[in-house]
């Protein structure tokens, strides 16, 4: 029999009996961020492509939700922190091999242009909106005259965006669940899912929810693809990933995964769709929901979960 | 396969987890105020000397104070050769005693029955004019030899010197009768010299060091520790004779696992073998040895292969760790160990070490043990104390004629009235020691107190025994005040200063300054006729070439020897101190008591079926039961655990980290529930456990009901007949899973 | 100049003197703990075998806590001591999780926590708490480039190992076997 105990010390709160110290602030943070990237990728992507006015929820309306989603967001990352008055110190420094570094800088880029693309499309929702002051006024003007080129900052950072929902956990080797290149994908695919999802339920024309369902599929096609791949990889890696993967194949994080991720969270959303476009009468809030409600807990079971997986030593 | 991070979650579980780092803060804030970052902590700090009190080794070190002039953190003094600068976990962690909320604050007298543990906080003034007149009226009915002194400690030396003022010789510390007295008893009948403490074991030097149980690393005595390291940096080996794989084991080359109760058999087969082999050191026991050829008649039977079917060694690993010591000798200890009181025939396994240690030439040489000296303290002036008419031996006039120092056992015993015994107490002063956990057999204990017409005890904090004093007078910590100078023996002699770092908390107050107050109120001033303690430890120390203001600097001051003796120089010629002037591997003594002159093995009680043996050593975080409520401690060990093996956890369905409950022969279960342990490094007849826990007394807010107290269950006593040694390892416990009755039904 | 800790496996008794020292020097809050001590038991009674290892921080050469922090806050001292400045640290915990050892604990206080080899008293030419209390003498401390320092010496002759080399961090924490 092999018998491993710590004699003495090694009770720091938190940290024994097993790491617990991301709670639900960032995996909320981190499905924010992912569905507001998804969101302005969605209103990036065709505006640039020239179809504003084919598809009018995804460029004018869904991204008037995303300054309030960012700002929430950011609120749950504050709650994160441990020594809240010492925020500032995030923007002293730029860290490049730093996730959090980076998430902090991209927010700082994402979220003023999450707020001019809401001002400029601001009359979309409030038609009587009077912006009062000239110098808004002005501003409103340059701001729209420069659209393509805010769209395009807004494509690339929502990106960066989205794929850094998914770094920040696969940047921590020492958790081997994470410490895979498949979550940064994989989590820019959730969060796109999610993004259209949200435009799926804002969207008024039958035509424009038809394209984000088909997208969805599309999307969750290659995360089913993507999840297959993740834990094959960890099957075909050291024994550590082993017993990382296993936490969620027959280990206790099993059921919560397969049951609410995949199947509630993407296979059932998916069928629905298909259905849909099938022409069966379907409610668009039920997969929409559904995805969202995925999406939302795949990182809560990264998450935790992965704080659970270490190194054996 | 397991992980680590499994057992934690286990461990974790239950009352553990977060409780305790919730209930550890509040601590933090007495014990740190502003956490030091980088590098302001100055290092020159001021600095008092003391002398550890956390356990009886009596480290000598300094207390660093902090930059708001509190307590922070107490080291070894480099020069002191019982720490050679480095103390101990429990040392390290001493400050946890002078934080801890939960200490007496002020004297107590009790107002209901005895043990209710219902009491008024009184004054100082009144609690020591209540106990003067108190005793006064004892000894005037009964006479002042009908009060006892129970006392384990440093200020014990002053209530000491009270009560032999008084009129009482009857003072006695449990480190004898429940500790270390066998040995003291069986190595005077051998070399005419107890071991003492700290061991004269030349553990630094020697090439083979041999521990029958001795758990050095678990058991922390410091100097001992340190040494043991130092020989596995020269390539010493250890062989150890343990049923538990203990850490000594697992350092050792040889380890023998024997069957518990059985060294007897191994030792007398070691010493058949190294007479038989003649590996014995021949001129040493030619010249200075008394009874080799008795000695070797009578093991002429006791071979290996006798001894293999008692103990389950083989014989060849029996050979084999023989040789090595003979390879090793002179430079080879049979360490004598310290607690000995195992199965009443205690006093003859000492012997039969000795007789070991007597025949590989070990005693008095290098690598083995040496010589030890002290600076003799002269005592401040008094008046001769008074003789008294009797003692606590003439309750027992034909018994213990060999036991040198008072039976704390004895006190008890000789306070429960009998026809057949002459002197019943009628008053005990406890001074910091718990009888309640200490002295097996807590019934009879108890029986005895509650005939006790007063009982006063002075400890540090709300232990068992304080629920049962009339008076209990709170003494600060040893951070806080002056005590006796350690005057302990070394290699060389030397003394060591304990002042206080801090201003006493609360309304403690030193035993000194207690013993001094009682003496006046007992009209015996003129026995501690100094003014203040400075002006006595002055006096004292300017007799023996030093002084107060120099030991306040120096702390430890070290003086050369007065012969070059630390060993026998080659040739030497020796008078022992035994009837023959030899050392006696043949006891005349005993003889002429009555008792076996050489020792024999003879078999002890088995576990019955169901049932394990009580087996319970310590952890090297505590001491006792005295620091289980120590903040610093307790983090590191909150409650000690029944290590059970895996084949006897798997018949009895007991999962790693479960609680369950002891019950020993007698029907006594434990008080609270104890974690399961399971693990390989138990044997599979025995279950072990860490004494010291499952405290009673609720107002110890961190130790109350954390893990099973072992003197609970600890109800069979083996007096050992030739010096009254009270053995606790006859006791046997099978496991439970629900709570007592009593408790249940609460 | 590179500082480096060597702790002998075979004299470790596991009495955490090096954790309550730790404690007391650095006023570790209760409840929490720079080191801590692993034993690990390998056999059947009587075939067993005990690996005793003081464990804390390694500072690692390359250290996954220190990449990770957004605010500069982790960092390498000069000999390679990787140490958190509390009032840069906004306690967002990536480092505690970026750590393969869990060396790291939230200080109450809000920053992060964890051994700082004692920068404190090596500054001051004293050995760190821990190695100057541990009573056995098994811990050696010293910097790996000076040939003559007692950990290079130990390293020279004694047989050891690191923890989990594998993940890459280059921990300078060795474990003399
Ligand atoms: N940390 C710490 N250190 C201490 C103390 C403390 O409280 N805490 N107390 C100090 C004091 S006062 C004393 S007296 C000493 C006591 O310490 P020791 O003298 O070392 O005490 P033992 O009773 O010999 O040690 C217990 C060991 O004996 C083994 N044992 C049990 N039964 C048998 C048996 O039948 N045969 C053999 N060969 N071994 C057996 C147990 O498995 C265990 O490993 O410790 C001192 N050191
Ligand atoms: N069941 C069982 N019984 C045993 C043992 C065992 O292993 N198991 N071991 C035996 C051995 S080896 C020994 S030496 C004895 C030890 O027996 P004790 O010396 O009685 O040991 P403790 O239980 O530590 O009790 C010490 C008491 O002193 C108090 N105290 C601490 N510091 C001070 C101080 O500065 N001043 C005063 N006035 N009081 C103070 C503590 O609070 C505590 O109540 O126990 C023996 N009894
Ligand atoms: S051995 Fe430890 S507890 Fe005992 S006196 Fe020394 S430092 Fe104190
Ligand atoms: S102080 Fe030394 S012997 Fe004790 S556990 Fe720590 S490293 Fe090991
Ligand atoms: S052990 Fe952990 S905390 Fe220390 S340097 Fe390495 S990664 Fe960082
Ligand atoms: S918790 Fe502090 S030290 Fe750790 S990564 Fe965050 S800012 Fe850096
Ligand atoms: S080096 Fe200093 S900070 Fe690090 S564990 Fe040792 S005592 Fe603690
Ligand atoms: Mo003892």
């Amino acid at each position: 029999m092999r018998e491993e105990i710590i004699v003495s010390g090694r009770n720091n709160y938190l940290i024994d009996p097993h790491l617990h110290i991301w709670h639900w602030q960032i995996p909320l943070y981190l499905f924010l961020g992912g569905l507001a990237a998804g969101i302005l990728f969605f209103a990036a992507f065709f505006t640039l492509m020239g179809k504003e006015n084919k598809y009018k929820a995804a460029v004018r309306i869904a991204p008037h939700i995303v300054p309030w989603i960012l700002v929430v967001g950011l609120f749950a990352l504050l709650l994160d922190l441990k020594h809240k008055l010492y925020f500032w110190r995030l923007y002293t420094t730029i860290r490049l091999e730093s996730p959090m570094s980076w998430g902090a800088w991209v927010l700082m880029l994402v979220t003023p242009l999450s707020f001019i693309w809401s001002a400029i499309h601001i009359k979309r929702i409030f038609p009587k909106w009077d912006w009062k002051f000239k110098i808004l006024k002005d501003l409103e003007a340059f701001f729209t005259k420069q659209k393509k080129a805010i769209a395009w900052v807004m494509g690339i950072s929502s990106v960066i965006l989205g794929v850094y929902t998914g770094i920040l956990f696969s940047a921590f080797n020492a958790r081997p669940l994470w410490n895979t290149s498949i979550l940064g994908p994989l989590f820019l695919a959730s969060g796109l899912s999610a993004g259209a999802a949200v435009i799926m339920l804002l969207s008024r024309k039958h035509k424009e929810r038809t394209m984000f369902a088909r997208i969805d599929i599309g999307i969750i096609v290659v995360e089913l693809f993507l999840i297959v791949h993740m834990f094959m990889g960890f099957l075909a890696s050291t024994q550590v990933q082993i017993n990382a993967a296993e936490l969620f194949l027959g280990g206790p994080w099993t059921a919560p995964f397969w049951i609410f991720v995949v199947i509630l969270g993407m296979i059932v959303p998916a069928f629905l769709e298909v259905l849909e476009l099938k022409k069966f009468k379907i409610p668009v809030v039920i997969p929409a929901t559904l995805v969202l409600f995925g999406s939302l807990m795949l990182r809560f079971l990264i998450s935790y979960a992965g704080q659970e997986s270490r190194w054996l030593y | 396969m397991r992980s680590r991070r499994d057992f934690i979650r286990i461990s974790g579980l239950g009352a553990g987890g977060l409780a305790i780092s919730a209930s550890g803060l509040g601590v933090y804030k007495n014990l740190a105020s502003s956490p030091p970052q980088g590098s302001e902590l100055s290092v020159d700090t001021t600095r008092t000397p003391t002398y550890c009190e956390i356990c009886f080794w009596k480290c000598a070190g300094w207390v660093y104070k902090n930059e708001e002039g509190k307590i922070w953190k107490v080291i070894g003094n480099d020069e002191d050769q019982h720490s050679n600068g480095r103390f101990c976990p429990r040392g390290t962690g001493g400050p946890g005693m002078y934080y801890d909320e939960d200490r007496l604050k002020t004297p107590l007298i009790r107002t209901e029955e005895r043990g209710k543990q219902v009491f008024r906080e009184a004054s100082w003034e009144e609690a020591l004019d209540y106990i003067a007149e108190k005793i006064k009226g004892i000894a005037e009915e009964h006479g002042p030899e009908c009060t006892a002194l129970l006392t384990h400690g440093s200020g014990g030396k002053y209530f000491g010197n009270l009560l032999k003022a008084f009129g009482s010789a009857s003072i006695a510390a449990p480190s004898y009768a429940q500790c270390r007295g066998p040995r003291e008893v069986a190595y005077h009948m051998t070399f005419g010299e107890g071991v003492g403490s700290p061991e004269r074991t030349d553990i630094r030097d020697t090439k083979c060091l041999v521990l029958i149980g001795s758990h050095l690393g678990e058991n922390m005595h410091n100097g001992q520790v340190q040494e043991m390291s130092d020989a596995i940096d020269k390539g010493a080996s250890i062989i150890t004779v343990d049923p538990r794989y203990s850490i000594a084991a697992s350092k050792s080359k040889y380890w023998l696992p024997i069957k518990p109760a059985t060294d007897i058999a191994l030792l007398m087969a070691w010493i058949h073998v190294i007479i038989n082999e003649e590996w014995y050191d021949k001129e040493y026991v030619e010249k200075y040895t008394y009874g080799f050829d008795q000695l070797k008649a009578h093991v002429q039977h006791m071979t290996p292969e006798w001894a293999y079917g008692i103990t389950t060694l083989e014989p060849d690993l029996i050979r084999k760790s023989a040789k090595e010591m003979a390879n090793a000798a002179p430079a080879v200890i049979i360490h004598p160990g310290r607690h000995v009181v195992w199965y009443g025939d205690d006093t003859q396994r000492s012997r039969a070490m000795a007789i070991l240690n007597a025949l590989l030439g070990s005693w008095g040489r290098r690598g083995g043990f040496y010589n030890p000296e002290k600076v003799s303290i002269p005592s401040w002036p008094h008046p001769p104390y008074p003789v008294p008419g009797r003692t606590w031996k003439d309750a027992y006039p034909d018994q213990y004629n060999l036991a040198y120092e008072t039976l704390a056992s004895g006190i008890c015993d000789a306070t429960i009235p009998t026809l057949s015994k002459a002197c019943n107490f009628k008053a005990w002063i406890v001074n910091g020691t718990n009888l309640i956990k200490t002295i097996p057999d807590t019934e009879k204990t108890l029986q005895a107190i509650q005939e006790l017409e007063l009982m006063v005890v002075i400890d540090t904090m709300p232990m068992a025994i304080t629920g049962w004093a009339d008076v209990v007078l709170p003494e600060c910590t040893y951070l806080e005040r002056y005590d006796t100078i350690r005057d302990s023996t070394h290699r060389k002699p030397a003394i060591a200063l304990r002042m206080p770092a801090a201003e006493p908390m609360y309304n403690t107050k030193p035993a000194y300054w207690m013993a001094k107050e009682l003496a006046n109120r007992l009209g015996l001033g003129e026995y501690f006729s100094w003014n203040t303690i400075e002006e006595m430890l002055d006096w004292q120390l300017k007799q023996v070439g030093s002084s107060l203001e120099e030991m306040q600097r120096i702390g430890v001051k070290t003086f050369d020897r007065t012969y070059d003796d630390l060993y026998f120089q080659k040739d030497q010629d020796m008078e022992f101190y035994t009837n023959t002037g030899k050392i006696e591997l043949y006891s005349t003594a005993l003889a002429a008591e009555g008792f076996d002159p050489m020792p024999k093995y003879t078999a002890h009680e088995e576990p019955p079926p169901g049932f394990y043996r009580l087996n319970y050593g310590r952890a090297p975080s505590h001491t006792f039961g005295r620091t289980a409520n120590n903040a610093l401690l307790k983090d590191l060990m909150e409650e000690n655990t029944a290590w059970i093996n895996p084949k006897v956890a798997g018949e009895w369905g007991i999962e790693n980290g479960q609680y369950i409950w002891l019950e020993n022969q007698d029907g006594i279960r434990s008080s609270f529930p104890i974690r399961a342990r399971v693990t390989e490094r138990i044997r599979w007849d025995s279950v072990y456990m860490v004494h010291g826990f499952g405290h009673t007394n609720k107002k110890l807010s961190r130790a109350y009901g954390k893990g099973a107290s072992d003197s609970e269950l600890i109800t069979k006593v083996h007096l050992d007949p030739i010096m009254g040694g009270t053995a606790m390892r006859g006791n046997f416990v099978t496991f439970k899973f629900e709570p007592k009755e009593e408790e249940a039904a609460s | 100049m590179r500082y480096a800790m060597a702790i002998d496996t075979k004299k470790c008794v596991g009495c955490s003197d090096c954790v309550v020292a730790c404690q007391t020097e650095n006023n570790v809050p209760i409840g929490y703990c720079r080191d801590w001590v692993v034993e690990v038991t390998d056999g059947t009674y009587p075939q067993l075998e005990i690996e005793i290892r003081s464990e804390r921080c390694n500072h690692c050469d390359n250290s996954p806590c220190v990449r990770c922090c957004p605010t500069g806050a982790s960092h390498y001292e000069d000999g390679g001591i990787v140490l958190v400045t509390p009032n840069e640290c906004i306690g967002c915990g990536a480092c505690i999780t970026s750590c393969p050892y869990d060396a790291r604990y939230p200080h109450p206080d809000g920053y992060v926590d964890k051994c700082t080899f004692c920068i404190h008293r090596i500054k001051k030419g004293l050995e760190p708490a821990c190695v100057s209390a541990c009573p056995t003498k098994c811990m050696y401390f010293g910097d790996l480039d000076d040939p003559n320092s007692p950990v290079s010496e130990i390293l020279k002759v004694r047989k050891y190992k690191t923890l989990i080399p594998e993940a890459g961090t280059g921990p300078q924490v060795y474990y003399l076997i």
